[in-house]
C-alpha cells in the first residue's frame, strides 16, 4: 500500500504522553514513529535495554508503554527478546495463543554498539524473528554524556573531555549497521529524523514485518548531550544526512540500497557546527582536525557508495 | 510400574525435562553440564519434545532468553555450571525480583581462578543471596527426583520464585548410578500445565515487567519476595508428600541419618553425604553413635528445624565445600551457628573447608572429622573453629 503520512501520523500512540524524557529528546521521537511502522490490528512485546528510555517510561507503578514491555538489564535486549519470540513461538505451536505478535527490542547505542553487542549479534546470528532498533545518540546519555564506541571522532564527552592536551574523543565512531548486515540478517537500515519522517516509517514497518531479524539503526540527536537549541534537532538530523555523515540506506536480503544521495555533498561543517560537543574544531589552529573528520566522512560515504553499486 | 534404568545424573536431569517438555530451553556449553543441553537437543531433534531450544552465545544470554521467555507466560529452563552461573549473576537477581519460576539445573564446579573443572559448591554458594530456592541431591535418583519436583514448587502461587536444582559435578553429573525413573505420563500429570496469572503475551491484556523500582518501592518488593521464599518450604513439603505418593520415595527440607540419638553429627551437602554415611556406619560398628544431617533445602534455610534435628548432639561438624573468605565461616557454617545461637543452643561446632575443586573425599578423610569432633567432646577444648580438611599446608 502506499505510503500516507497523514494515514501513518493519525495512528493512536503507542507509548503515551506523561513519561518523563526530556522535552525534544530523539529518543522518544525515533520510538513514536518506530511504532508506526505497526499494523494496528497486531500486538507487540517490547524489549528494553537499561537506559533513558527504560528508567522515564516505566518507573513503578506506572508505565507509558500500551503495548507489553520487558526490562530486564543494561546488555541483554536481544537475549531477553529471543526468550520472548521463543516463547511466542512454543506458545502459538501448542495453540495457546492466537493472536499475532511483533517483537521490537530497543537500546540505545552504549547497550547496543558496546555493553549488549555481543546479546544482539547472538540474536542476530540465530536470525530470531525480531527487529533491534538502536536509537543512537553517540554517548552513554543516561548515566551522563560518557563515550561509546558509536561517539564520533572529536567529540567532547565526560569520558574523552576536551582539555590542554585532549581533542575530544580519539577514536573513530564504529559501523554497527555494517557489521550487523554482515551477519547476513534479512533487513538492516540506516535512518535519522529526515524527509517528513516517511524514510523512518516506511523502514519500520518494513523491519518489523520483514521475517527473521532486522536491524534498524536510527540517529536520535540528544540536546543534553549534544548541547543545541532543542527546537534544532530536525536541522542537525537534515545536516547529517547532507552532508553525508549519517546516510540513509538499507541491506535487503544482502543487497546494499542507497536511499538518498544528496545533490550538492555538504561539507562536515554544517553538521558539527550547531552542536556544543565540537565547539573546539572551530577554535583556531583546529582547522586540521575538521580536515580529519572530513577525510572520514569522504571515505565512508565512497566505501558505501561502492557497496551500493555493487 | 517405575523403570528401573542406569544413568548418569546428567541423563537423569534430561529424562526428567523431556518427561516435562518445558516451552523454551535456552542453553550454552560449560563442563560439567554440558552434556544436558546435548541430551536435550536430540530429543528436539528427534521429536520427543517440541520445545522452542535457543541456543544462546552466552550463559548471560541464556539466562536473560529464560526470563524474556518466562515472563511471557512459556515454562523455561536452562543448565549450567561454575562460571557460566557467575556470568549469569545478574541475571538471577532479575529472575528472582521479576518472580519468575524458572528451573535451572546446576551441576557444581569450581569457580575460576585457578580454573578446574571439578566438583565444588563455589558456584552456587555464590550465589545463594540471589533469591533462588536451592535444592540439593546427593545422587542421580536425587537429582532426577527433585527435578520432577522443581516447577511445583517454583511455580506455586505462594512462591513464584526461580529455583535451581543442584547436583555434584563429575562425582553426580558423570558417574552412572542404578536409577528408578517414573513413567511419562506420571511425571506429566504430577507437574501439571504452566497457567501463570499475568504475562507478556496475555490476550487483551498487556503488561510491564522489570520496572525502574524507586527508594518509595524497592523495599516493599525485597521483602515481598522474601515472604514469597519463606514460603516455598512449606510447599517444599507439601510437593514431597505428593511426589511420595507416585514414586515410594520420600523426601523433607533435609536427610536425617542416624542423628536421632547421636553424639557426633556431620552437616553436609552433596554427593558427600554418601561418604559420610559410611564413614558414620564404620564408626556406629565401634559404638561410636555418629549421624549425618545432609541438607536437602538451603534456601530458605530450614534453620529452626535443622536445630531441633541436631541440638542434642556434644559437637556438630559443618561441611563446606567452598571458602567464603571471611576468615570465619564458610557459608552452612554460619547459618548453622546463626540458627543454633538464635535458638540459645552452645552446643559446640567446628566448620570445616573440604574437597574444594575436586579434591578427593574418602571415608578415611571425614571419619578423621568425627574423631576431632571426639576430641573436642574429651577434651572440652574446641581450638581452631574453621578448619582446613585434606590440605597439604
Amino acid at each position: 500500500m502506499a505510503y500516507n503520512f497523514k494515514e501513518v501520523m493519525s495512528k493512536p500512540e503507542r507509548l503515551a504522553p506523561g513519561h518523563r524524557m526530556c522535552a525534544g529528546c530523539g529518543g522518544t521521537i525515533a520510538v513514536r514513529n518506530v511504532l508506526r511502522g505497526l499494523h494496528d490490528e497486531d500486538k507487540a512485546v517490547i524489549c528494553n535495554a537499561t537506559g533513558c528510555l527504560e528508567v522515564s517510561t516505566f518507573m513503578y507503578p506506572y508505565t507509558a508503554w500500551e503495548d507489553s514491555y520487558i526490562h530486564n538489564a543494561f546488555e541483554n535486549a536481544g537475549a531477553t527478546c529471543s526468550g520472548v519470540a521463543g516463547a511466542y513461538a512454543a506458545l502459538k505451536k501448542r495453540g495457546k495463543i492466537d493472536d499475532t505478535y511483533k517483537f521490537i527490542a530497543i537500546g540505545g547505542d552504549g547497550g547496543t554498539y558496546d555493553i549488549g553487542f555481543q546479546s544482539l549479534s547472538g540474536a542476530m546470528e540465530r536470525n530470531t524473528d525480531m527487529v533491534y532498533v538502536c536509537y543512537d545518540n553517540g554517548a552513554y546519555m543516561n548515566t551522563g554524556i560518557q563515550r561509546s564506541s558509536a561517539t564520533p571522532m572529536y567529540a567532547d564527552t565526560t569520558t574523552t573531555p576536551v582539555g590542554s592536551v585532549s581533542n575530544g574523543k580519539p577514536q573513530n565512531r564504529k559501523d554497527l549497521a555494517y557489521i550487523i548486515a554482515e551477519h547476513n540478517v534479512p533487513y538492516v537500515a540506516q535512518t535519522t529524523f529526515v524527509q517528513n519522517f516517511r524514510d523512518l516509517h516506511q523502514k519500520a514497518e518494513k523491519a518489523i514485518y520483514t521475517p527473521g531479524a532486522a536491524f534498524l539503526n536510527i540517529m536520535a540527536p540528544c540536546p543534553r548531550g549534544w548541547r543545541y537549541e532543542t527546537s534544532n534537532i530536525i536541522d542537525i538530523c537534515k545536516a547529517a544526512v547532507e552532508t553525508c555523515y549519517w546516510p540513509l540506506y538499507e541491506v535487503i536480503d544482502g543487497k546494499w540500497i542507497l536511499n538518498y544521495e544528496p545533490k550538492q555533498k555538504l561539507p562536515i561543517e554544517e553538521f558539527l557546527k550547531s552542536q556544543g560537543r565540537f565547539k573546539h574544531l572551530f577554535e583556531k589552529g583546529n582547522e586540521h582536525l575538521l580536515e580529519e573528520c572530513q577525510k572520514e566522512v569522504d571515505r565512508r560515504w565512497e566505501d558505501l557508495l561502492f557497496r551500493c553499486s555493487r | 510400574m517405575s523403570i528401573r534404568e542406569r544413568l548418569s545424573g546428567n541423563e537423569a536431569v534430561s529424562v526428567a525435562m523431556r518427561q516435562i517438555n518445558p516451552d523454551v530451553f535456552p542453553a550454552f556449553p560449560i563442563t560439567p553440564s554440558t552434556e544436558i543441553p546435548q541430551y536435550f537437543s536430540s530429543y528436539v531433534a528427534n521429536g520427543l519434545v517440541d520445545t522452542v531450544f535457543i541456543p544462546v552465545e552466552s550463559e548471560h544470554s541464556s539466562m536473560s532468553a529464560a526470563i524474556g521467555a518466562e515472563a511471557s507466560g512459556a515454562r523455561s529452563m536452562t543448565a549450567t555450571s561454575s562460571c557460566g552461573l557467575a556470568y549469569m549473576w545478574e541475571e538471577l537477581y532479575v529472575a528472582a525480583s521479576d518472580r519468575l519460576p524458572v528451573a535451572l539445573a546446576l551441576v557444581n564446579r569450581a569457580l575460576s581462578g585457578p580454573i578446574n573443572i571439578n566438583c565444588d559448591h563455589s558456584d552456587v554458594m555464590g550465589a545463594r543471596d540471589a533469591g533462588w530456592i536451592q535444592v540439593f541431591a546427593e545422587n542421580n535418583q536425587e537429582a532426577y527426583d527433585n527435578f520432577v519436583q522443581a516447577y511445583r514448587i517454583a511455580e506455586h502461587p505462594s512462591v513464584r520464585l526461580p529455583i535451581m536444582i543442584c547436583q555434584d559435578g563429575f562425582i553426580t553429573s558423570h558417574a552412572v548410578e542404578n536409577i528408578e525413573l517414573l513413567e511419562d505420563e506420571k511425571v506429566k500429570a504430577f507437574v501439571g500445565e504452566y497457567d501463570p496469572e499475568h504475562y507478556l503475551l496475555k490476550k487483551d491484556e498487556p503488561m510491564a515487567i522489570g520496572p525502574y523500582g524507586t527508594p518509595a518501592f524497592y523495599m516493599e518488593a525485597k521483602r515481598a519476595q522474601l515472604e514469597g521464599l519463606k514460603n516455598a518450604k512449606q510447599v517444599t513439603l507439601d510437593v514431597a508428600k505428593e511426589f511420595a505418593e507416585i514414586s515410594g520415595r520420600s523426601y523433607g527440607l533435609f536427610e536425617e541419618y542416624q542423628t536421632a540419638d547421636a553424639d557426633y553429627i556431620m552437616v553436609v551437602i552433596g554427593a558427600a553425604a554418601g561418604t559420610a554415611k559410611d564413614a558414620a556406619d564404620q564408626l556406629r560398628e565401634k559404638g561410636i553413635k555418629a549421624g549425618v544431617l545432609k541438607i536437602r533445602l538451603f534456601r530458605p534455610f530450614p534453620a529452626e528445624e535443622i536445630v531441633a534435628a541436631i541440638k542434642h548432639a556434644k559437637v556438630i561438624a559443618c561441611m563446606d565445600r567452598t571458602e567464603s573468605y571471611n576468615g570465619n565461616a564458610g557459608p552452612l557454617g554460619a547459618e548453622i551457628k546463626a540458627a543454633l545461637f538464635d535458638a540459645g543452643e552452645t552446643v559446640k561446632v567446628l566448620n570445616y573447608v573440604y574437597g574444594l575443586g575436586g579434591r578427593d573425599v574418602t571415608v578415611d578423610s571425614l571419619t578423621s572429622v568425627f574423631e576431632d569432633m571426639q576430641k573436642v567432646a574429651q577434651s572440652g577444648v574446641v581450638g581452631e573453629t574453621y578448619r582446613y580438611l585434606s590440605v597439604r599446608e
